[in-house]
This record gives C-alpha cells, structure tokens and sequence, in this order.
C-alpha cells in the first residue's frame, strides 16, 4: 500500500494527497485546454491585442512581434496549439512531465509580458485587483508543482504507456 | 486451484490499471459535453439575432484590382495640409514626407505611415501640374511629383507650375484637377474645370454660399465630368455595412439622430501655424482673397486669415462646411436622408478670443417631416396601429471646439440604437455597435427569454479588424474600437483618403460616376448651406425643392 503512490524513489504519497495532485492537474488542464479551443475556434482572435499592451522588460520583443506578420501568425498559432495541447495532455495524463514544465513557460511568460507591477499602467482594465502577484503567477508555480511531484503515471494515461511496476 | 487464483489475480490486475489509466477521461467527456453546449448556446444567439450580417466571416476586402489600362495626368490647385494628403492619395508624397516617416517607421516599428504609403496601390497617373498661391508649397508639389520613393517607382513626368488656375486648366494634356483650396475658391475652379473639360476631384466643404452650390450643380452636370466630393467615408465598409443593417429595418422606426464633433485643440480649431517664409513675395495676397465678400489689405491679419482661413466666413463656413459636412455625409450615405425641408442653427464664439468669426460651440438641427426613416411600408405593420407608423426624423448635430468628451453618432431607432465613431474626431472611422431597446417591439420575445440584453450590443463590426461577431468580447471590442487590431492583423492598413482618389480615377477611365457624385454633393452643399444661412440669419431655413432656393 506504501509502495503504491511512489513519486520516485523517496517520495511517497498517501491516496488523499494523490487525489488532491490529480485534481490541481486536471482543473488546470481544464482550464488551459479550453483557452487555447477557444482561440482556435475563434476567426478573430489574435495575440496582437495582448502583445500591444505589454509592459516592462519583454515589451520590445512584443513590438517586433506585432510589427511582423509572419512573427505574429507564428505566435497566434503557436499559442492557440501549445494551449490546446498541453491542456489535454494535463487532463488525460500524457507525457505530464513535459506538459507541466511547458505549461509553466508559457503561462509566466504571460506574465513577464504584462506582470502586475506598481507604475505599469495597463490599458485593458484588469479583471480582478493584483499587486505584483496575480493568477497567472499562481498557476505558472502550481505547474511547477506538478512537473516535481507528477501523477500521471499514478492516476492517468502514463500508467498504461509506461506500465509502472506495482507490488 | 493456486493456477486459477492467479489468473484472477492477473485480470482484476488488469482492470485496475486501466481504470487507474483512464480514470480522468471522462474528465475529458464532460468538457466536451460543456464546450458543445457553449457552441451551440452562442450560435443560437447569433442565428437568432442578426444572421444575415454574419454570414461573411472575415472584413470584406478594400483592394480590388489593379487598374493599369490609361495613363492619367492630373493638376493639383492648392497644395496645403490636404491637398499633400490627396496627392500621397495619387501615389506622390515629398522626399521631405518619405523621409521623414522612414525615419519614424525606424524609430517605432509600429509608425506604419511609411509602409502604409509604399504599399498603396499604383494608380497609373503623373502629377504634371501644380497651382498653389504660396511659392513653398508649389515648390513642395513638384518635389512630390519628382519623388521616386513612392508605389510603382520612378513617376513618368514632372509637375510644372502655374501661377493662375486657369493657365493650369489650359494645359490640354491634364486629364483631371485635384481642388484642395479654402472653400471660397471651390465653385469658380470647379466650374472653369468642368467647362475646360477636366475631371473634378474638390475637397469638402462644397461650397461657401447657397448659390455656389447650385452653380456647381449645373455646371457638372452640363458637362458630365467625373465629379468627386472630398467625403472619404464614402469609402468605409463600414458605413455599407450600417446601411445594410438600417435597410433591413432592424433598429426599428427612426425618429432622431445625433451627430457630434468634440475637439479640444488649437490644431482642431484651425489655429493652424503661419508659415515662417510666408510674406507679401511669397504669397499672391490679391489673387487668394479676389471671391471673398471683404478684403483686406496684406499684412499680419492677412497673413493669419491665409494659413486660418477656417475661422472667417470670408473663406468658409467654420464648423458646418468643415466638420458638420462629414458627419451629415456619412449619415446620407446610410440613410440617403437628402435636403432636410427645415434647418435651424445657433451657437456662438464662446472659447477662442483669435479674432474669428466663425463660432466654436455650433449646432444644427435638420427637420425631415416627410421621411420614413429606419421602416419600409413592408416592415412598418409590426408596429401596433398608434405607434411608429408616422413619418418624421430630427437630424441633431452638436459641435463643440473645447471639449474632447467624445460623444460619438447615434442613430436612434425604437428597437435599437447605432453608434457610430463618427468621422469628424480627427478622422477617427472606427466601427459602429448595435445594441436593443429594453421597450422594443421587435425585440421583445428575445428580450424576455434572455437571449439578448439590452445592456450589451448585439452586433459590432470594426472594419478591418475582423471584429464581425454577434456576440461582444469586452476585450476584442477593446483593441478594436481603438483601431489596434485592424492595423496589423494581415500586415495592411489602407487610407481612405487612397481609396477615395483611386474611385475618381477609376470613374474616369471607365466613365461612371464616383460613390460622392454631384447629386450626393449637392444634398451636402445645400444641407450645409441651410445651416449656415440660418446660423447668420438667425431664422428657421426651408429648402423649396421646386424652385430651388431657400426660404
């Protein structure tokens, strides 16, 4: 029954805190996937809006983006996939390791490109009230905690790929 | 016996791991089921609201093909701010402008002007003459049409200058005339050009006077030249796109309409910088004030009227010819409201103490008792019998020069309202948003079951921005309505003014008329004109269509 829950060789973890992980994994894949299928869907949507606005160091590199068009489709859809794909390898629990840390790049680059700091002025009105940590920070580090303590190979399609040893 | 245990074992092994395996897949179901349901709820919103509009996915095209069959010379008389602008509008910017914005796009990757101008299309046309009564400007003119910097490289031929109009339109080569001179210039050069057999492109407003207007009106029409009127809103999608909407009569009956003009600027109130080089040689004094009713010796207040000339009814008509012309043209343009039969304006000079004449806080109000706006006699039996069958419409325009408090157009129907950017803050064309009336007839079922809202547009359309959705985005609606998206989105923004020029010549190669022909120019000459008289007269205006003529 110990043995069941192993993260690796130190960590163990009991049924309630698995269950917990599992569920942090797939609200957040929930969440991401239905991001990038709502961009997808979308005729309208572009980065462009987001990348104008940005702020502090990367707002240069938003510039370049937006002044080229063959960098910006690279970025509409570069996101709109990297969404959508690491939110349904989150939820089924695929290749979790790899989904976690990517996911966790591209969320805190959301926020290095518009971070929430006293005297950036954004012109988009935000939609709740942040002092230099907001959302986007918190799901950038709640992926950190799943690429260390990953459950996929516990609870999720990883288990049947690897075929974890049991017993 | 230990053989089968363990074969047991093994399955219930088995079907252990694969449940632990898919354990979140149907997760993954439900949100499935969740986004078809949000799929199919948003479409339905969207059937149920305007689905004919929405039928085009992407913001119709603004180029059509090239047109390269015949050459075409033109001739520009009055070389300043504008008239550059149309010029760059032909395809010829100064190596001083080329520059410049090279320089900017450089700095700011996102300063398009540069690529804007380059990317414009070759309109197969030489700027071969030039008039303007400041030598400066003539000689920035023929700098523009030497300038090999420009769509379609090396320009075929060099402008030459006339220092009278007239000599210009002598030149039998010159196919078509550009006229961007102060308002009281436009009927005498547009008449001599139309009876020289030049085509005609003239900047708004049409006209000073009353009588010019008619003047003009014949003259064209006797002639049947390609004729032009400066309103390039004539040319925003977005204006057909409102028209289309108003047609199918889906704001309901129209009874008032709201146009507004809000600046705070000396620049939007004409203060416009006297040139340093400008003086009694530069400058042809006598010739620039020979058709305005007062004249003045040269001089320093001559000097301020000749780069001012917006603030004196000597030269034009303030805020009516200049501003009010735009709005009352984009709102003709979606509802084809023509002359109004009673016009009535006041206001007054109330913030600048700069000597003009013109006022800077004016308003006009147009009667159109016999219009059936926003109805058709098919659609007009959804009303019940005691409400919105009658005719009538008030056409409101408000106008003030120190306040930027932006109140934008509204087109106000019993069902819906349209809000429209308006073309006179500074040129923004934006888009326009419609959104329901919470006492509408039409609406009212789908008000009651919430599928729509009244707080909440329930159409927007920005053009060129893609924005062509049923159901608003805070965020899309954001960028959009400030012009961000739709600049860069396919890389291509193009300029009105471009487009409005290239209509012209197209006209005149193929011997149609443009989109602002004379008919739509003489509405918007004597509508003008009525507001005008009737500010300086200080009566009610009617306009008695028979007799042609102001009572």
């Amino acid at each position: 029954m110990d043995n069941k829950n192993k993260i690796n060789s130190s960590i163990s973890l009991t049924n309630s805190q698995l269950y917990v992980l599992v569920a942090l994994r797939v609200l957040i894949g929930w969440h991401i996937l239905y991001e990038g299928i709502a961009k997808l869907v979308s005729p309208y949507w572009s980065s462009a809006g987001f990348l104008l606005d940005s702020k502090w160091i990367f707002s240069g590199l938003a510039k370049t983006i937006v002044s080229n068009p063959i960098l910006l489709t690279i970025s509409d859809y570069g996101n709109m996939w990297a969404l959508t794909i690491i939110g349904l390898l989150l939820m089924i629990g695929l290749f979790n390791r790899y989904a976690s840390i990517a996911g966790m790049i591209l969320i805190l680059s959301y926020y290095l490109f518009s971070p929430p700091f006293v005297g950036l002025e954004y012109s988009k009105p935000g939609e709740g009230s942040y002092i230099t940590v907001n959302k986007n920070l918190i799901e950038a580090c709640a992926l950190l905690v799943l690429y260390y303590l990953p459950t996929s190979h516990l609870i999720g399609l990883d288990r049947l790929i690897y075929k974890t040893k049991v017993v | 016996m230990s053989n089968n245990l363990n074969k047991k074992y093994a399955t219930d092994n088995v079907r252990r791991e694969l449940l632990k395996g898919l354990a979140t897949i149907p997760i993954l179901g439900m949100f499935i089921l969740n986004v078809l349901q949000k799929w199919r709820r948003d479409k339905l919103k969207k059937s149920n609201i305007m689905a004919d509009f929405i039928q085009e996915k992407e913001a119709p095209s603004v180029i059509s093909n090239l047109s390269n069959s015949q050459h075409l010379k033109l001739g520009i008389i009055g070389y300043g701010g504008r008239g550059a602008h149309l010029v760059r509008g032909a395809g010829f910017a100064t190596k001083g402008w080329t520059d410049a914005t090279h320089q900017n796009f450089k700095k700011n990757k996102l300063d398009k002007a540069f690529n804007t101008f380059m990317s414009q299309e070759d309109l197969n046309c030489s700027l071969v003459g030039v008039c303007d009564l400041f030598n400066v400007n003539a000689d920035l003119a023929i700098n523009a049409s030497l300038n090999e910097t420009r769509p379609g490289g090396r320009p075929k031929q060099t402008a030459t200058r006339y220092r009278d109009y007239r000599e210009l339109l002598a030149n039998k080569e010159i196919d078509g005339v550009i006229i961007a001179t102060p308002d009281h210039w436009h009927s005498r050069i547009t008449i001599d050009a139309a009876k020289a057999g030049k085509h005609v492109y003239v900047e708004k407003g049409l006209t000073r006077t009353f009588q010019e207007t008619l003047d003009v009106y014949d003259a064209v029409k006797k002639t049947g030249i390609a004729f032009q009127l400066g309103h390039q809103n004539r040319q925003v999608e977005a204006n057909d796109k409102a028209k289309q909407i108003i047609d199918q009569g889906l704001l309901g009956p129209i009874n008032l309409v709201e146009l507004t003009t809000n600046r705070n600027s000396t620049w939007g109130a004409w203060v416009w910088s006297i040139h340093p080089d400008a003086n009694r040689k530069t400058i042809d004094w006598d010739t620039f004030q020979k058709p305005s009713p007062n004249k003045i010796p040269f001089g320093e207040e001559a000097l301020k009227r000749y780069f001012r000339w917006r603030c004196w009814y000597d030269y034009g008509t303030g805020l009516s010819g200049d501003l009010f012309s735009h709005d009352y043209d984009q709102l003709n343009q979606i509802m084809n409201i023509g002359i109004p039969k009673y016009a009535s304006a006041s206001g007054g000079n109330y913030f600048y103490r700069d000597g003009r004449d013109v006022p800077d806080v004016w308003h006009a109000t147009l009667e159109y008792p016999d219009t059936f706006a926003g109805t058709s006699s098919s659609n007009r039996n959804r009303y019940p019998a005691e409400t919105g069958g009658g005719p009538g419409m008030t056409v409101l325009y408000s106008a003030t020069l120190s306040s930027n408090s932006s109140r934008g157009n509204r087109i106000m129907g019993h069902d819906a309202t349209m809000m429209l950017g308006g073309m006179s803050n500074y040129g923004n064309v934006g888009g326009f948003s419609v959104t329901a009336d919470r006492e509408s007839t039409l609406y009212r079922d789908r008000l009651n079951n919430g599928v729509i809202n009244s707080k909440y547009p329930i159409y927007n359309y920005s053009p060129g921005s893609k924005q062509i959705d049923g159901v608003t985005s805070a965020t899309s609606q954001y960028f959009a309505n400030k012009g961000l998206l739709y600049t860069y989105r396919d890389g291509k923004r193009v300029d009105t003014t471009h487009l409005h020029v290239k209509d012209w010549l197209d006209s005149i190669r193929n011997g149609s008329q443009p989109k602002c022909n004379i008919e739509v120019a003489f509405q918007e000459g004597v509508t003008c004109a009525m507001a005008t008289e009737s500010y300086l007269k200080g009566k009610k205006i009617e306009w008695d269509p028979i007799n042609r003529r102001l009572v």
